[in-house]
């Protein structure tokens, strides 16, 4: 991991290649360019020094032509970088569907990074090669930044929203973790690594006794223990808060007339901020749970009330092995035998040739 | 100072001891309370001067720190508060100052042929504000320190830093008054006290590119100002404005932040493009080429960099569409900005080329911005910037804008006005031997960070990985040469105020106003209101057989 001199970084993620060809593009206009502008530069200042007095010093005159021609020159080659440059963005920043979940909670100065079936790390995240993980990041206190240079990814990880960030790793092994964004004082030390296995290993590593319960279940107790039942015991007309059973991305309605979908981002803020968001036909009688649960206790109820059923969800019916790779990445009983084999990944070689 | 005024025969010259500007007045109050844009321009310069050694020795210190991988020189708060006071004192209290505040001021009036600013008094008041705002920041920084990096990101600066976060943003705060005064000034004055005949369009470049920064400096000011006091209100009486604890949003800093300290960017570096041209036309003896193309492309660069702010947020979550449609408008500013580079080089086309100390600086500017602006182009991007984002490659490509292109420009321009300013010449062999020392130290410093950065080094790193460490020292190597190459021109400029051989009216055989006048010129620049009948820039042919046209 970085301890040996190199020049250029390994390769280890789908996203490498694409990056890797753009930027080496990149580089070689770089090269061009400057070269061209030195000698260029060198060669007039020197043939016209002032002692040289055997040449042409007529001044031409200033046309606008040969300014047209450096505009009309520049522009393509700006608008064919922004392009390549969107697209690799474009395949950067768009988790694939099927990938496999796992949230980050970035605190001064750690990374603590839970499984979807519960198994906990701090400081190092195994994956499995050859199958896109997506990692749901939110920082408990300043913000930090996710960066694997060997994958060629980073994403800030922000207090107070979830930012979202993907990779497939290629080729098992061990990978620096680092923090991108200034923490505070020990800012240089906030590092970890990606531990990168074949889909075996993974499975056998996952599946490790550890005591570590799924988050949903953690999530259940939490409920439990904050007394959210009393209002959000589910259907009955009397209920003073909306029932929370099939909810999971299915849109809201709320009092002022407006309608949101409750994702991960509506349920933190309706937790921590309940007077925020009204749900229509309901009294804003919700205490405030802001600095009362931990972003990983807000994970943990957002994993039960994703258990609890909602839209893109597969509910009980869905058989061990048979993940559905366009369903919304799925917490609840997700077994490990689950990982998608390569082939089932719908994404191409194509993405990697820009 | 007064070294300078002794009166010495001067037999080659013919002797015209004029009262000048510094011989007007000997006394301590007659600098202190001077109205005369002259003077207040030497005052910035021993200001910014001081602020450029205090910001150097700490990038000194932290060069020699990243050494080795592990912490042995400073602890990891130090080193924090080491490179916060670098970028801090570096670029409120040199780079945004440097080339406006002091070229500017002493040359600003003279080039348009005017006798003073047209607001004498608010340009000493803007002097003040700089050094109460400097001094009481430098104070805050090295006595008790701040430790947020100059980006000042929120909530680590509003409610988790416990260092001097609130006293060094009082101090950046007044600081900003000096900068929007000064830009007042600037845009008034180019308006307002141009002499008969100087059109806008035979104003020399220096002042369309000082025209573009001052409205850069009134428009963008005031939203750091804003930025800064919103992080006071948050974080002295906890009102939630950045904090998400509070119900604030991290990310809005960002925005304020960023809408001002991009377009500072080009605060920084379009008064050195300024510089860049009068250096590039006075060592070709050629009128520069485009000249109206290269006018109007500081005030599409003025624009513009209010526009680009995003492409500092590409992986802050914001939205990806958001992102594309900063990213083509920064890879945009690349045209306004290769039209100079270009207009440049080609202004040495049929030129009488010479390669004095400013030339070679000039030069070096030429190729490092070029540099540091191609790798621009990367960070633009999206899909290039998602990875180099904070590391080593950001800090390598601004370093080649901000000291290759601005500090390099203002060293080339101190030399070329140095005999207009001090009425003396300095050693002309130091001179080019420092400059090219410059240009290598820099690179040395610089181009091994690019490295580092696609590596994935990620900046503002007191430990590393031992990967890292070969580059980390030639980094380090290439800034004490750096360090050391700045100390020559320090040593020599100041020598020569004693020893220096007196200046000429015009030694560089330069055509603009300030080469018409005497070296050091009087206090109200011109004898009698000059009138303008011809071009900028325009040269006599040198071949003396050639027709002139």
């Amino acid at each position: 991991m970085n301890t040996e001199f190199e020049l250029f970084p390994k390769a280890a993620s789908t996203t490498a290649p694409p990056v890797d060809a753009l930027y080496m593009f990149m580089v070689g206009l770089t090269v061009v360019m400057s070269l061209f502008v030195a000698v260029l530069v060198i060669s007039l200042a020197i043939k016209y020094r002032r002692n040289n007095l055997g040449v042409n010093r007529t001044q031409l005159p200033t046309g606008i032509k040969t300014e047209l021609i450096l505009i009309g020159l520049t522009l393509p080659v700006l608008m064919f970088i922004f392009a390549w440059g969107a697209k690799v963005g474009f395949f950067l920043m768009r988790p694939p569907a099927n990938a496999r979940a796992i949230t980050v909670v970035g605190k001064q100065w750690m990374w603590k990074l839970q499984h979807s079936n519960g198994r906990r790390e701090i400081d190092a995240l195994h994956v499995p090669i050859n199958q896109p993980v997506k990692l749901t990041m939110i920082s408990q206190d300043v913000i930090h930044s996710f960066f694997v240079p060997a994958f060629r990814t980073k994403a800030d990880v922000i207090p107070g929203r979830y930012n979202h960030t993907w990779f497939e790793a290629t080729k098992p092994g061990e990978y620096r973790l680092y923090c991108a964004e200034y923490c505070g004082t020990n800012h240089s030390r906030m590092i970890g690594k990606i531990i990168a296995m074949t889909p075996g290993d993974f499975a056998n590593w996952l599946s490790g006794d550890t005591g570590d319960e799924a988050p949903e279940v953690t999530g259940a107790k939490l409920f439990e223990q904050l007394q959210c039942a009393t209002c959000h015991k589910g259907g009955g007309e009397q209920s003073r808060g909306p029932a929370l059973e099939d909810l999971y991305l299915k849109p809201v309605a709320l009092a002022d007339g407006s309608t949101v979908t409750a994702d991960d981002a509506y349920l933190r803020e309706s937790i921590l901020r309940p007077a925020a968001k009204i749900v229509a036909g309901y009294q804003p009688l919700m205490p405030t749970f802001e600095g009362q649960i931990d972003e990983e206790g807000v994970l943990h109820l957002i994993a039960y009330i994703k258990s609890l059923g909602g839209a893109g969800q597969m509910p009980e019916e869905t058989e061990p092995g048979q993940a559905d790779p366009q369903a919304e990445a799925n917490t609840a009983g997700e077994n490990t035998s689950a990982i998608p084999s390569p082939e089932q990944n719908p994404r191409g070689e194509a993405e990697d040739n820009p | 100072m007064s070294a300078v005024l002794e009166p010495q025969p001067v037999p080659a010259e013919p002797v015209r001891r004029q009262r000048d500007y510094i011989n007007a007045a000997y006394t301590v109050k007659s600098w202190l309370l001077t109205v005369d844009h002259k003077r207040i321009g030497l005052l910035y310069l021993a200001g910014v001067t001081v602020f450029f050694f205090i910001g150097g020795a700490a990038a000194v210190l932290f060069r020699l720190e990243l050494m080795t991988p592990q912490a042995d020189l400073v602890e990891s708060e130090t080193y924090n508060k080491l490179f916060t006071l670098h970028g801090i004192i570096m670029i409120f209290f040199f780079l945004v100052p440097a080339i406006p505040a002091v070229l500017g001021n002493f040359l600003l009036p003279i080039m348009i042929g005017a006798r003073d600013m047209a607001f004498p008094k608010l340009n000493l008041m803007s002097w003040y504000l700089f050094m109460i705002g400097g001094l009481f920041t430098l104070y805050v920084t090295i006595v008790g320190g701040v430790d947020t990096g100059w980006t000042f990101y929120t909530p680590y600066s509003s409610t988790y830093s416990n260092t001097y976060v609130m006293a060094t943003g009082v101090g950046v705060f007044i600081t900003g008054f000096s900068s929007i005064l000064t830009g007042v000034n600037f845009i008034v004055t180019t308006h307002k006290m141009r002499c008969p005949g100087m059109t806008w369009f035979r104003m020399p470049l220096f002042i369309w590119s000082h025209y573009a920064t001052a409205l850069i400096f009134v428009l963008g000011t005031p939203v750091l100002a804003i930025a800064v006091g919103l992080v006071a209100i948050e974080r002295g009486f906890g009102i939630g404005i950045f904090d998400p604890r509070l119900g604030g949003d991290p990310i809005l800093f960002q925005h304020l932040f960023w809408f001002y300290s991009h377009p500072a960017v080009y605060i920084m570096v379009l008064p050195a493009m300024g510089v860049q041209s009068e250096l590039i036309a006075a060592f070709s003896k050629n009128r520069i080429f485009g000249y109206s193309f290269v006018a109007f492309s500081s005030l599409a660069i003025a624009v513009l960099s209010f526009l680009v702010w995003g492409h500092h947020m590409f992986v802050s979550g914001q939205s990806i569409y958001g992102g594309l449609i900063f990213s083509i408008l920064s890879l945009l500013i690349a045209i306004p900005s290769g039209i100079k580079v270009f207009n440049w080089a080609f202004t040495l086309h049929r030129g009488t080329n010479s390669f004095y100390t400013p030339m070679l600086y000039a030069m070096g500017f030429l190729g490092l911005f070029t540099v540091g602006g191609l790798t621009g182009l990367f960070l633009a991007a999206v899909g290039i910037d998602v990875h180099v984002h904070d590391t080593y490659f950001i800090v390598a490509h601004f370093h080649y804008i901000m000291v290759g292109g601005t500090v390099m420009a203002y060293l080339g321009g101190i030399h070329y006005w140095w005999p207009k300013i001090t009425g003396r010449m300095y050693h002309e062999g130091w001179g080019r031997f420092s400059a090219v020392l410059v240009f290598v130290g820099f690179n040395l410093t610089f181009l091994p960070q690019f490295i580092l950065g696609y590596l994935g080094m990620p900046r503002r790193y007191h430990v590393y990985d031992a990967g890292f460490q070969v580059l980390n020292v030639m980094s380090s190597a290439g800034a004490s040469i750096l360090g050391i190459a700045y100390l020559f021109p320090f040593t020599y400029l100041l020598w020569s105020l004693k020893y220096g051989p007196k200046a000429s009216e015009n030694p560089w055989g330069a055509v603009g106003l300030e080469w018409t006048i005497p070296s050091p010129p009087p206090t109200h620049n011109f004898a009698r209101t000059p009138v303008v009948t011809w071009e900028a820039y325009e040269y006599p042919r040198s071949n003396p057989d050639e027709v002139f046209e």
